[in-house]
C-alpha cells in the first residue's frame, strides 16, 4: 500500500523533488557546499564526470567497497588455496617428487582467484551501492536534465526530505546560483 | 615570449572572443603546445579548446555517423581473413595438430609463439588503464579505453591458441577444475594449469575494468538517442517495412548497457573508487599474467628456458610489445579519423614512444643478460643454446631479426625530432611488432629443435595451416576493432572532460563568485596574470 504523497503538483501528479541547473562546476560546488549546510539529505547532483571536491561539498562518506572488495577477496583466496589442497588430497598423484600439499605451487592460482574476486566484489558492489541497475528514474522525464550526460550540471532535491518545502528549498537553490529551477513530477 | 598557453584559448571561446585557432597554434618553439618542455606549464590534454559539447559531439559522433568510407572495406576484408582463419581452424580440428609443421622434437612452435605474441600485446592496454591510472598520468584518458579494448582482443585471438594445440580440442574444459568421469582433479603444480587460470581471470578482469569505465559513456550514447527520439528527429526508419527507428535501437541497446546510469555524484564517488581499487588489483595482475606465462618455460629444465630472468623480461617485452601495437592502431586512426588528434596529440605519441624506448632497452639488457649468464653459470648445454644455435644456428636469421628490431630500431627514439614524427614510430612500431614475434619464435624454437643428442636435432618449418591461423587471428583481432571503432564510445568521454581546463571548480576562467555577466573585466585581468606567470 502506498503512502500518499505530501505534495502534488497541478496536474495532480506526486512530486519526485526539484531540479536545478547550474552553469559550470564552480558553481555546483558552491552550491551543493550551501544545500549540505541547509541540513538537507536526500539530494544529489549530477555531473557529466566527476567534479573534483564533490565529496566534501555534499559532505558523502567514504564508501565502505574497498573493504568488501578486500574481504571477499581475501576469503576467495583461503577457499582457492583450500580447494587446491582439498584436490590434492582427494586424488593422491605424486608429481615430480613433490608433496601433496606443495603450497609454493599454489601462489599463483591462490592469488589469481583472489583477484578474480575483488574485481567481481568491485564493479557488483559499487552497482549496488549504487542502486543499480535500474530501469528508470523520474529525473529522466525532463528533457534537460539528459543534457547532464553532455555538459549540463545539476542539484537534485527529493521531495521526500525532512526539509524539503515547495518554495523554500526553490529558493534555496536561486539564491545558491541555479540557472533554472524546475519541479519534477513522480 | 609568445608562450599561449591553450588553456587562455579555451577561456577566450568560452568568453565569446573568438580567435581562429591555426593563429595560436604555430609558435616555432613549442607546436601545438603539446611538446612543452618547460615543467611549469602543463601540456594540454586536448587541443583546439574543445568544450564539454564538443568532446562529446566527437566521441559520440564516431559511434552515431555513417563511418569513413574506408570503414566497410577494411572491415570485409578483416572479416574475410578472420573467416579464411576460421576455416583452417576447423580444418586443423577435423585434421589434428599433425597438419602443423609439428614434429618429434619441436612440439610447441607457432601455437604458443602467437599465444605468448598476443597475450603481451594485450598487456599494454592494462599498463595505461591501471598502471598509468595510479601514477596519476593524465595523458592516458585520451588512450586507455581503445587501448583496454584491444587488451580484450589480443587477449580472444591469444586464447584460440592454447584452445585448439591441445590436441583434443573438445576435451579442452578438462582444463578446469570440473568434476569428470575419471575422478582425478587437475594438475596444480604444474604452471600449464596456473596459466589456464591466470589467462581467463586476465580476459575476465580487463573485460569488468573496460565495461565498468563504460558505463557512463554508454548512457552518453543512450540520452543522445533518447533526445532525437523525443524530439521525433531521430532519422529514417531502418527498412521500409519495418518501423523501427536506428535511433529506438540504439536507446534500447545502449540503455540497457548502461544500467541506468544517471550521473550522480554519489555514484561517481563510488564508480570513482572502484576505479581504483580495479586499477590496484590489475597492475599486480597483469605482471603476474605475463610471470606465469613466462614459468610455462622457467620452470622446465630445457637450456634455453630455464633461467630466473624470465619472468621481468616477459612483463617488459609484453609492455613493449603492446605499446607498439598500441601506437600501430592509433597512428592511422589518428590521420584518418576528424578531429581524433585532438585528443591523441604528439605528445601522447613522444610518451608512447618513450616507453618503447625504455621497454626496448629493458628487452635489450635481458637478451644480453642471457648470453653472460650462459657464459657464467658454466653449463655447456646452456652456453650452447645462445653462442652456438641462437646466434649462429640455422635460425641465426630469426635471433638477428629480433635484434635489430627490437634493441636497434627504437634506438632513433633518443631524438626527440623522431618522437614525434607518427611516420618514424608508425615504422619502429611495425617493426617492434615483427621483432616481439620473432623473440617468442626464437626462445620457443631454438631451445627445442637441438635436445641433448644430434640425432633429435629437427628443424620446425611451418606449413599453410600453421601461417593461415596466424593469418586469421590477425583478421579477428582487427574485426573486433573495427566495430569497436564504429559501434562504442572510441574515448572516454566522461574522463576527458574532467582533463579539461573548465572542468576544475577552482578554473579562474570563470571568474570567481556568483556572477557571470558582470565578471568580463576580471577575466581579462587574472588571465593576463596567468599569461605573465607563464613568460616566466
Amino acid at each position: 500500500m502506498s503512502v500518499a504523497p505530501l505534495y502534488v503538483t497541478e496536474s495532480g501528479r506526486p512530486l519526485h523533488g526539484v531540479l536545478a541547473e547550474f552553469a559550470n562546476p564552480a558553481d555546483l560546488v558552491h552550491a551543493a557546499e550551501k544545500v549540505r549546510d541547509a541540513g538537507y539529505t536526500k539530494w544529489d547532483c549530477h555531473s557529466p564526470f566527476p567534479v573534483h571536491g564533490m565529496e566534501d561539498a555534499m559532505g558523502v562518506k567514504r564508501t565502505k567497497l574497498p573493504l568488501m572488495a578486500a574481504v571477499v577477496g581475501l576469503s576467495m583466496a583461503c577457499a582457492g588455496f583450500g580447494m587446491q589442497a582439498w584436490m590434492n588430497m582427494d586424488y593422491h598423484m605424486v608429481v615430480q617428487g613433490k608433496p601433496y600439499v606443495a603450497w609454493e605451487a599454489f601462489v599463483p592460482i591462490t592469488f589469481e582467484i583472489g583477484i578474480l574476486f575483488t574485481a567481481f566484489t568491485t564493479l557488483i558492489g559499487m552497482l549496488a551501492l549504487n542502486g543499480l541497475p535500474r530501469h528508470s528514474h523520474p529525473l529522466f522525464s525532463k528533457d534537460r536534465f539528459l543534457a547532464c550526460s553532455d555538459d549540463a550540471f545539476f542539484i537534485a532535491i527529493e521531495a521526500t526530505d525532512r526539509r524539503f518545502d515547495p518554495a523554500k528549498t526553490r529558493e534555496l537553490l536561486r539564491a545558491a546560483g541555479a540557472k533554472s529551477v524546475e519541479l519534477v513530477e513522480e | 615570449m609568445t608562450t599561449l598557453h591553450p588553456d587562455k584559448i579555451t577561456a577566450d571561446r568560452l568568453a565569446g572572443r573568438a580567435r581562429p585557432a591555426t593563429e595560436s597554434m604555430h609558435d616555432p618553439v613549442i607546436g601545438d603546445g603539446t611538446l612543452i618542455d618547460d615543467p611549469g606549464v602543463r601540456p594540454p590534454l586536448v587541443l583546439n579548446g574543445r568544450t564539454f559539447g564538443e568532446v562529446t559531439d566527437i566521441v559520440c559522433g564516431y559511434a552515431e555517423n555513417a563511418p569513413p568510407r574506408w570503414w566497410l572495406p577494411a572491415f570485409m576484408t578483416a572479416f574475410g581473413i578472420a573467416q579464411l582463419g576460421g576455416l583452417f581452424i576447423l580444418y586443423l580440428v577435423i585434421t589434428g595438430i599433425g597438419t602443423w609443421g609439428l614434429n618429434n622434437q619441436v612440439d610447441w612452435a607457432w601455437d604458443i609463439t602467437n599465444f605468448v605474441f598476443w597475450i603481451g600485446i594485450g598487456h599494454a592496454g592494462t599498463l595505461i588503464s591501471a598502471i598509468l591510472c595510479l601514477f596519476k598520468q593524465k595523458w592516458r584518458t585520451a588512450i586507455n579505453r581503445s587501448a583496454e579494448a584491444m587488451t580484450i582482443f589480443a587477449v580472444i585471438c591469444a586464447a584460440t591458441f592454447p584452445g585448439i594445440h591441445i590436441g583434443r580440442q573438445w576435451a579442452a574444459w578438462m582444463l578446469f577444475p570440473i568434476p569428470n568421469a575419471n575422478q582425478i582433479w587437475p594438475n596444480f603444480r604444474s604452471p600449464l594449469l596456473w596459466d589456464v587460470f591466470a589467462v581467463s581471470t586476465y580476459a575476465t578482469v580487463s573485460l569488468l575494468f573496460w565495461y565498468m569505465g563504460m558505463i557512463p559513456d554508454l548512457a552518453t550514447l543512450r540520452d543522445r538517442a533518447d533526445l532525437r527520439l523525443r524530439k521525433m528527429a531521430s532519422g529514417p526508419i531502418l527498412l521500409p517495412i519495418v518501423p523501427v527507428r536506428v535511433d529506438a535501437i540504439r536507446a534500447y541497446v545502449y540503455g540497457f548497457l548502461s544500467l541506468g546510469w544517471r550521473f550522480s555524484a554519489r555514484h561517481w564517488h563510488r564508480y570513482e573508487v572502484a576505479y581504483l581499487v580495479l586499477a590496484g588489483i590489475s597492475t599486480p595482475l597483469v605482471l603476474s599474467v605475463h610471470s606465469i606465462v613466462s614459468f610455462d618455460f622457467a620452470t622446465s629444465i630445457v637450456p634455453g628456458w630455464h633461467t630466473t630472468i624470465f619472468p621481468p623480461y616477459f612483463v617488459a617485452g609484453a609492455i613493449f610489445g603492446g605499446f607498439a601495437m598500441v601506437l600501430l592502431l592509433l597512428i592511422p586512426a589518428r590521420a584518418l579519423y576528424k578531429n581524433f588528434a585532438d585528443f591523441v596529440t604528439l605528445r601522447h605519441i613522444e610518451n608512447m614512444a618513450k616507453i618503447v624506448l625504455l621497454t626496448g632497452m629493458m628487452v635489450g639488457f635481458a637478451y644480453a643478460m642471457e648470453f653472460f649468464i650462459a657464459w657464467y653459470g658454466g653449463n655447456k648445454f646452456e652456453l650452447d643454446v645462445f653462442l652456438q644455435n641462437r646466434a649462429q644456428g640455422p635460425y641465426a636469421w630469426a635471433y638477428w631479426t629480433m635484434i635489430s628490431c627490437n634493441v636497434i630500431s627504437p634506438q632513433i627514439f633518443w631524438s626527440k625530432k623522431m618522437r614525434t614524427s607518427t611516420i618514424a614510430v608508425f615504422v619502429v612500431a611495425f617493426l617492434v611488432t615483427i621483432g616481439m614475434w620473432f623473440e617468442r619464435f626464437v626462445i620457443i624454437v631454438t631451445s627445442l629443435h637441438r635436445a641433448y643428442l644430434p640425432g633429435e636435432w629437427h628443424m620446425f618449418w611451418p606449413t599453410p595451416v600453421d601461417i593461415m591461423i596466424f593469418v586469421g587471428s590477425f583478421g579477428t583481432f582487427l574485426t573486433l576493432f573495427l566495430l569497436f571503432m564504429k559501434f562504442l564510445p572510441v574515448f572516454a568521454i566522461s574522463e576527458l572532460k574532467a582533463v579539461l581546463p573548465q572542468a576544475s571548480p577552482h578554473w579562474d576562467g570563470y571568474g570567481h563568485g556568483h556572477g557571470h555577466g558582470h565578471g568580463h573585466s576580471n577575466h581579462d585581468h587574472s588571465h593576463a596574470n596567468h599569461a605573465n606567470k607563464e613568460a616566466h
